[in-house]
């Protein structure tokens, strides 16, 4: 039941951490090109000239888009930034931006996966344990991808999080701005990163209790289940701290990116999408290791059910997408429905298609019963969650930083290379430092028979 | 009739009914039918059933309540009395359709449940005012009730149900006209 990195892996992930390095510095490097908003004039002049339908379709965006940002935002103050000024900003925020994506779809995995096997814990599940030692692999993750998205935050500063350009909070200055001035209390840079830190301390505390009590246990006496009450414990409490804590988080580091747009259910939206990639990633790796001939008794019973959880969360994502969607486009008030507008405008391909991606293709490919127990089926399905909720985090953090400049291209690309590898790295050297059976957990006796 | 004569034996723990089950079986007898008081995990595999068919029928069914869904809301709210959604007068079906999207999956819920249910029971030969078929209404308490047809061979069988654990076994002409 050992496990040990093999090199092959190590390599592996090591090589996606330099490719993916090299491409976020080039990203960076492409975008310093553009210093002033000459280059931008000339960017755009270049632009026009590649065919009558684009140039009709990025002029009118164009302005639409800064008609709204006068209206909505600045119309007290006679907002003056050029279009071409803002592009060049647009172009300067993207490998930030880029980069921030790919970090908090990687580490938004790992924090689905903590809270999914808190749950297993709280309610004393009897199917999972022998997958616990596949979920604290991944869950340790949390601290090291957070501690770089808190890095990255921090550099990349107003490039990311309008609300910390200088200026917005204070009156009488020309980047002065009512409504972000009004949220200052809660969105400044101080609050930030102490709440920021708070979470992951509160986070990787349990991580790392939980994972040491979850051995304490093994190496415990048969009829000594201390431990195995302490996890109880110490998980029901962190899921009281998690649901508070993670609701805050996504306001902080992703609906803060649109300062004066906010939704009530987007705490609730973003933790289905971190449960569906989270289970997602459990069956992915339990199904990668078995074919490695380990974990012999993770069964189709257990695939079986991961894949429910994955059909599940899937539609219950749905649901908070559609009822955060529906209301707002059916009451169709300014201030409120400029974030879809936006995304449907300048957006269209990457917001439907996620939709198809993250919807109407699990919905269809796991509604069969069969189909959950075909390992390369999940992984197939598996695949195609996991990019649509990329597209999920990308949606919403590009409108707000690069605008209608998006593209995945080689920044993109570059950065989920990188933090793909560094994941993998972490999550499968933590695999191998303990046996991959929870042994002394007192419900692996029904874990291993589990059967359905 | 063939089947005129059969056996009644009669368990009273799921896990010996079980065991029992595959025993029958082993032993290549035909198990007619098995009355239970709750539904026991696994016994269909055991006995051999065909997998259900009912989860097909509720996605037709589903689908069914889809397409009423959206062709009653087109009726409805843009062709019979066009109505203005949210301020937004389009009178286009596909661009009020988030509105109607509740409604759609309501309308596929209920169909799918509903007539799934209609299913099962015409299925399982249940309607209204039918006289019920249970043999034994020890069963719908605490009784499992497994019936083997008798082809002239009550005392191997016997011995072999007594084997398994059944508590009371009881040979008994079927009355025809109950199926």
């Amino acid at each position: 039941m050992e496990y040990k990195i093999s090199n092959r892996l190590r390599i592996f992930a090591i090589v996606l951490i330099i490719l993916g390095a090299i491409g976020v510095t080039s990203g960076f490097i492409s975008s310093k090109s553009y210093e002033t908003v000459e280059d931008v004039k000339e960017l755009l002049a270049s632009e026009a000239h590649h065919g009558d339908a684009h140039e009709a379709d990025a002029h009118g965006d164009a302005h639409g888009e800064a008609e709204l940002h006068g209206e909505e935002a600045h119309a007290e103050e006679g907002h003056k930034m050029s279009h071409e000024e803002h592009v060049l900003h647009q172009i300067h925020n993207r490998p930030y931006a880029a980069l921030y994506v790919a970090a908090f779809f990687f580490f938004m995995i790992a924090l689905g996966v903590l809270a999914f096997y808190a749950v297993q814990y709280a309610s004393q599940a009897g199917w999972s344990p022998v997958l616990f030692r596949v979920m604290e692999g991944i869950t340790s993750y949390v601290l090291p991808g957070g501690v770089i998205l808190l890095i990255i935050a921090f550099v990349a500063d107003s490039h990311l999080f309008i609300w910390l350009t200088d200026g917005m909070t204070t009156v009488g200055h020309d980047n002065y701005d009512a409504l972000v001035a009004g949220k200052s209390g809660w969105l400044n840079k101080t609050g930030f990163f102490i709440r920021g830190a708070v979470f992951l301390a509160g986070w990787s505390a349990y991580q790392y209790f939980s994972r040491k009590f979850s051995v304490a246990q093994d190496n415990a006496d048969i009829n000594d289940n201390r431990n195995f009450k302490k996890n109880f414990r110490i998980s029901a409490a962190f899921l009281v701290f998690f649901i508070y804590t993670e609701s805050i988080m996504s306001w902080d580091w992703i609906m803060s990116v649109d300062p004066h747009w906010f939704s009530t259910l987007f705490g609730w939206y973003l933790l289905a999408g971190m449960l569906v990639c989270g289970v997602t990633t459990i069956a992915m790796i339990a199904i990668y290791l078995k074919s490695k001939g380990l974990l012999e008794h993770v069964n189709d019973s257990h695939i079986h059910d991961l894949a429910k959880f994955m059909f599940g969360f899937s539609v219950f994502w749905t649901y908070l997408w559609f009822s955060q969607f529906m209301l707002i486009w059916y009451s169709n008030i300014p201030e409120e429905v400029t974030y879809f507008v936006t995304r449907i405008e300048d957006y269209n391909l990457p917001f439907f298609g996620m939709v198809a991606m993250n919807f109407v293709f699990p919905l269809l490919l796991l509604m069969n019963s069969d189909f959950k127990r075909v390992n390369w089926f999940v992984i197939m399905a598996g695949v195609v969650i996991l990019c649509g909720h990329y597209v999920d985090i990308f949606n919403m953090i590009m409108p707000a930083t690069v605008g209608d400049r998006w593209f995945i291209g080689i920044p993109e690309i570059g950065a989920i290379l990188l933090f793909g590898g560094l994941f993998m790295l972490v999550v499968f050297t933590a695999l191998g430092k303990y046996p991959l059976l929870a042994k002394g957990n007192p419900f692996i006796k029904e874990s291993k028979n589990f059967h359905y | 009739m063939e089947a005129s004569r059969v056996i009644h034996a009669i368990y009273t723990d799921d896990d010996v009914l079980m065991s029992a089950v595959k025993t029958v079986r082993s032993e290549k007898h035909h198990i007619e039918e098995i009355y239970t008081p709750f539904p026991v995990h696994g016994l269909d595999k055991a006995m051999g059933l065909a997998p259900t068919r009912l989860a097909i029928t509720a996605f037709l069914y589903g689908c069914v309540g889809l397409t009423v869904a959206i062709v009653m809301m087109n009726f409805i709210m843009i062709e019979d009395w066009p109505q203005d959604i949210g301020g937004k007068p389009s009178f286009s079906y596909i661009e009020n359709m988030p509105s109607f999207v509740p409604i759609m999956f309501e309308l596929t819920v209920f169909f799918a449940a509903h007539l799934m249910v209609i299913t099962f029971y015409l299925r399982s030969r249940m309607w209204p005012f039918k006289k019920a078929e249970n043999p034994d209404p020890r069963t719908t308490d605490d009784h499992f009730l497994m019936e083997i047809a008798v082809h002239n061979n009550e005392d191997s069988l016997t011995a072999l149900l007594q084997e398994t654990g059944a508590v009371e076994i009881n040979i008994v002409d079927k009355d025809e006209d109950a199926h």
